[in-house]
């Protein structure tokens, strides 16, 4: 074993090590866009996955994504990695088949870290149902590890990001705070339990919470992951032309979260997600600083965000009977903001 | 007053040295930093240690007073 820390090699990291939100849009908004008959759902939209009709009623459902430890254990990275990357496909409402590693490794570690991170990868497919079955490594000072993730699936049980409706209630499925407590834990500063329920919640996959709700009629999806609760919220706001009402006091919070981030251990993503968003959230006067954090923190390997009748998402969280899922709010049609916190 | 010269370093290790340096000065220190972010996480930090924060910029650089 290397006596190495995997997060001293890193200077930001899991989904918080995404590029700012604004940057990104930059550059993509000013790249031409390649269309197809059998693009079913590309960069518009910024949903979850890719979708492209392969035959008739029947989609190929593809994402990717990677990105350096927010733990120092090899073969946890591994298995947050792939939770994380197989989350998209669970985002579409999919069931993940087939998987490419991607992997960044230093010449300063030895092969058995890099043995473990696959081996941790490896692991959650499997327990995915998925095949890994090729992939690529680069020698890079920064490690970096992630999957991309191909599904199959009909196009009418597709989950989109644009078909939730007004009076939808909004179902999250994993607690926040995940990107608070790795920043705290990098400099040995959370909790023990703080860092356990963050580590049990990023390598837990999404797969019970998608295969619970394909039993009911889900209006839209998406995961929660580095653009944070209130990014990820927004995009589904923008494209379904909704207003998402959260109830902050209904938020499933890591232990010790909050107070973490009154103390400051604050990760970079959590500014440049409220920079993005500043005309498109608002805050009831009385909701403290701590909870703004906590809307703004970017998630690793976050829950499903999920839109279904007020009836059905009852049923749902009390069929998922997990204290970290819950009804977190209403939608309306679109007002003045994309997100209204209360 | 106590200088702690965290330029250079980023999130959320400037956090720590002030921390660190509170604990050997509880009177008060001076933080330099370089990030915004850490201006604010640094200022977080010493208002929940029931300190005041003023920070001043100077071409990119800020100086944040922490006292009681």
């Amino acid at each position: 074993m290397s006596s190495i820390r995997l997060t001293s090699l890193v200077k930001t990291s899991g989904c918080a090590a995404k590029l700012p939100p604004s940057d990104l849009h930059a550059v993509i908004d000013s790249l031409p866009v390649l269309s197809s008959p059998d693009l079913v759902e590309g960069f518009e939209t910024a949903d979850d996955a890719l979708v492209w009709r392969v035959g008739e009623n029947r989609v190929c459902v593809q994402t990717v994504d990677f990105f350096p430890p927010m733990v120092d254990d090899p073969y946890t990275f591994g298995q947050i990695a792939a939770a994380n990357a197989l989350s998209d496909v669970y985002a579409m409402g999919g069931e993940p088949s087939v998987c490419l590693n991607l992997m960044c490794f230093p010449a300063c570690l030895t092969l058995d870290v890099m043995r473990r991170i696959l081996l941790g990868g490896l692991d959650k497919a499997k327990e995915a149902g998925a095949v890994i079955a090729g992939g690529h490594t680069i020698s890079d000072p920064t490690p970096k590890y992630g999957l991309c993730v191909t599904s199959f699936m009909n196009e009418d049980e597709v989950w989109s990001n644009r078909t939730a409706l007004p009076g939808d209630a909004v179902v999250l499925t994993k607690a926040l705070g995940v990107g608070i407590v790795n920043t705290a834990a990098k400099v040995d500063e959370a909790p023990e339990e703080s860092v356990r329920q963050a580590q049990d919640s990023m390598t837990r996959l999404n797969r019970k919470a998608r295969d619970i709700a394909r039993k009911y009629r889900i209006h839209g999806a998406t995961d929660v992951t580095g653009f944070s609760l209130s990014g990820h919220g927004s995009e589904v706001a923008a494209a379904s032309g909704l207003t998402l009402k959260i109830n902050t006091a209904d938020l499933p919070v890591i232990d010790g979260a909050l107070e973490l981030a009154r103390f400051g251990f604050l990760p970079e993503g959590r500014y440049a997600n409220e920079e993005f968003l500043r005309d498109k959230v608002s805050f009831a006067e009385n909701i403290k600083l701590e909870m703004r954090d906590l809307c703004f923190d970017p998630q690793t390997s976050g829950g499903l965000l999920l839109f279904m009748s007020p009836g059905d998402a009852r049923s749902y969280v009390k069929e998922m009977d997990m204290d970290c899922c819950r009804i977190i709010g209403t939608t309306y049609k679109q007002g003045k903001y994309l997100m209204e916190y209360v | 007053m106590t200088e702690v010269d965290a330029r250079g370093l980023s999130c959320p290790i400037p956090v720590v040295e002030t921390k660190k340096a509170l604990k050997a000065h509880p009177e008060g220190v001076c933080v330099l930093v370089d990030a915004k972010v850490c201006v604010e996480n640094v200022s977080r930090f010493a208002s929940a240690m029931g300190y005041n924060a003023k920070a001043t910029e100077a071409n990119g650089e800020w100086k944040i007073e922490i006292s009681r």
